[in-house]
């Protein structure tokens, strides 16, 4: 598991749930705040935030499961998120996915056997005029060509 | 001797090394004894050049760009001599690409520094508010209107009624929510404005509160956009502390106040209706009209939801009065827009002017075509939902009606190039996949015909009764089209027709490349 996270904990969780009890339809902001912590969204977490802001457990779990963004369980040490949008495709994007998956050895939406990667697609990161474009742990990389895209690979399997 | 110098916090200059400039120069600065001030300041958009270094002169900010860690202590040398430098543009605010462009909007993005509310007021800042406060919210919502300003989100929906509606509806509270979920590929706007003028979007929003009697304010920023969240959030802390928002604006008796929140991945909640969902709490599902935001949006109240660049023009019409504005630009599109040259772009980045230009001045003379240097062969206008043009349609003024006539759309601004490598059958095979992964499920012909789509364009592609599966292809166009909700099942087809109407070349056998899988 990613050191920058912490470990499961029920007490911590519902710590955090309180901390936005007074947000107003806050239930998205409780799961961005989960995953922050724990680097995912762990299963028992929607039944507490369901009880707390008096919701269906279903309600929540509806939610949990529309958006994209949150994990069902840990990603890899390393999130590596490729720009799989148009603009970035027009820059040659698909033949530096292709040399990801290649030298991963994973397809986008995989994590690599030895649990250092998570490749992931994201659409558009808003650096289309620089683009190629990256995201890794959440540092944003741009104008990627075979060179800066092999050079991100190396520090993301470190 | 002291040197102030202005390297850029945009994202666009960040992804290309900006932060570790600032490192470096500091590094070398210290080894000279230099006294050396660093302002991260936005970019003024000229992102092929990022990033691109200022530094202050007697005779104003001379540039440098593209500066990489290699050149910093040449480029070092250069600032102190004033001398030559290969890299060197000369004076930042005369350099052509610039001089081209009507800046109303941007007018300050790039030049100050996005932090403090004082250099915000220095140029020109809250002058808009200002003379709002001594207005009454029908005088506001009058110049709103006059001014032509419509919906820079999208769909080009008049400001000013959408104001009026909201002003003149009777409830316990209203509110306004800024749509910043720019999901749009080929679009950066929204993101530069928040990350370099981040009070020209708070102070649009605050004169709609005023102006339509809302006390809270929401800007919904999607969550691939860090570095705009932190600026906004900044900005919304710095204009408290300076008495720009709270409960007694400026000693006016007037309350407003904003709260940022974050996306999480999902393009339909930039829909306007799902994007409230999402505020609310819920999975982002796009709602019914009517009844219409203006009339019961966020929890049930009348709602001003307007996007980015739409509030961000206000304090300018505000300011220089409705005329001002409106006196820009052709037919019904009155104005400026802030207009991206992304993709395979030789001079990318944000380019603003007023209506009426065409696509063929912006793709090859101000973008000046492609990075890689082959001949532009399709550019995407609008994003995912957004026509694709070929070069003989390049005389469209950029409206728009102009553009609304040739089936296309003019989105929020986004021209993404292709140059003839792009293979047109697989960019209309993207469109549907995208609709597919994206849709938010309620409607039949968005959630079942994207994926339909999907097979039918890979079916062409292998040579499978290639006619055939093309009337089908036009037949599942046509059904979303007419049968969905909203736009994002609606315009898919967009993408899909123009690419098969203007490349019917592309629609066929693909040869088989023996390296595939
Ligand atoms: C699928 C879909 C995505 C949209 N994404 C955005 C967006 O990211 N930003 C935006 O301002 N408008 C977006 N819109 C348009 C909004 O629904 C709405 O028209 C807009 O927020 C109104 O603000 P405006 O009048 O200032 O343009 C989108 C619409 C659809 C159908
Ligand atoms: S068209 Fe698609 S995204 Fe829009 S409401 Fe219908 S299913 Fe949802
Ligand atoms: S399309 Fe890749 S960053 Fe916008």
């Amino acid at each position: 598991m990613n050191a920058a996270y912490e470990p499961w904990s029920a007490a911590r969780c519902t710590e955090i749930i309180g901390a936005y009890a007074h947000v107003e339809g806050g239930v998205i902001v409780v799961l961005h705040a989960i995953q922050h912590a724990f680097g995912y969204v762990p299963e028992p977490a929607i039944p507490m935030i369901a009880e707390a802001r008096n919701l269906s457990r279903a309600e929540v779990h509806g939610v949990f499961t529309f958006y994209h963004d949150f994990r069902h369980e840990p990603a890899g040490k390393h999130v590596l998120k490729i720009c799989r949008a148009e603009a970035c495709q027009a820059a040659g994007g698909d033949a530096l996915t292709a040399r990801a998956e290649q030298q991963l050895g994973v397809k986008l939406g995989h994590t690599t056997a030895d649990d250092r990667v998570t490749l992931e697609p994201i659409y558009c990161l808003g650096l289309c005029a620089t683009a190629p474009s990256a995201m890794l742990d959440g540092r944003i990389v741009g104008r990627l060509d075979e060179k800066r895209m092999d050079a991100l690979l190396v520090e993301a399997q470190r | 001797m002291s040197l102030k110098v202005y390297i850029p916090c945009d994202a666009a200059a960040v992804c290309v090394g900006a932060d570790e400039l600032v490192a470096a120069f500091e590094a070398q600065a210290a080894q000279r004894k230099l006294e050396i001030e660093i302002v991260r300041n936005g970019s003024r958009g000229l992102l092929w050049l990022e990033p691109m270094v200022e530094v202050a002169t007697p005779n104003g900010r001379v540039a440098f760009g593209p500066v990489e860690d290699k050149d910093v202590a040449s480029v070092l040398d250069a600032m102190i001599a004033d001398g030559p430098h290969d890299l060197r543009l000369g004076i930042a605010d005369d350099i052509t690409w610039l001089k081209k462009q009507t800046r109303l909007t941007f007018v300050r993005c790039g030049i100050v520094d996005p932090r403090p509310v004082e250099d915000y007021v220095a140029h020109d800042g809250y002058k808009g508010l200002t003379r709002a406060l001594s207005m009454d919210s029908a005088g506001i919502v009058a110049d709103v209107t006059t001014s032509g300003l419509r919906g820079r989100g999208g769909a080009g929906f008049p400001t000013g009624i959408k104001w009026k509606t909201v002003a003149d509806a009777q409830a316990d509270r209203k509110f306004i929510v800024c749509n910043a979920d720019e999901g749009d590929s080929g679009t950066f706007a929204d993101r530069m404005i928040m990350e370099g003028d981040p009070f020209v979007v708070i102070e649009g929003m605050t004169i709609a509160g005023i102006a339509v009697g809302a006390t809270k304010g929401y800007i919904y920023i999607r969550s691939e956009y860090p570095h705009a969240i932190i600026a906004m959030e900044e900005g919304i802390k710095a204009a408290k502390r300076a008495g720009w928002l709270g409960d007694n604006i400026k000693g006016s008796g007037r309350a407003f106040d904003l709260e940022v929140r974050v996306g999480a991945g999902a393009y339909v909640c930039g829909e306007e209706t799902s994007l409230l969902e999402s505020l609310e709490g819920r999975r982002g599902i796009v709602r019914a009209k009517p009844p219409l935001p203006a009339h019961k949006g966020l929890f049930g109240k009348p709602t001003v939801i307007n996007n980015v660049l739409s509030f961000a023009a206000i304090p300018f019409i505000l300011d220089n009065g409705a005329k001002a504005y409106a006196d820009y630009g052709m037919g019904r599109s009155r104005g400026t827009m802030p207009i991206q040259l992304a993709g395979n772009v030789k001079f990318g980045g944000l380019f603003e002017v007023a209506f009426g230009i065409t696509l063929g001045e912006l793709v090859d003379d101000i973008a000046g075509g492609t990075f890689t240097g082959k001949p532009v062969r399709a550019v995407q206008v609008g994003g995912p939902l957004g026509a694709y043009f070929p070069p003989s349609m390049f005389d469209t003024p950029f409206d728009y009606e102009a553009f609304a006539k040739r089936d296309g759309l003019i989105g929020h601004g986004g021209i993404t190039i292709f140059d003839d490598s792009v293979d047109m059958s697989k960019m209309a095979r993207f469109a549907m996949e995208f609709c597919a992964v994206e849709s938010c499920g309620k409607c039949t012909p968005c959630r079942i015909g994207s994926t339909r789509g999907v097979e039918t364009i890979d079916k062409i592609r292998r040579g499978e009764q290639v006619a055939d599966n093309l009337l089908v292809l036009q037949d599942l166009s046509n059904t979303m089209k007419f049968g969905s909700l909203c736009a994002l099942g609606g315009f898919t087809p967009y993408p899909v027709m123009s690419a098969l109407k203007h490349f019917p070349e592309d629609f066929g056998p693909v040869p088989q490349v023996q390296a595939a899988e």
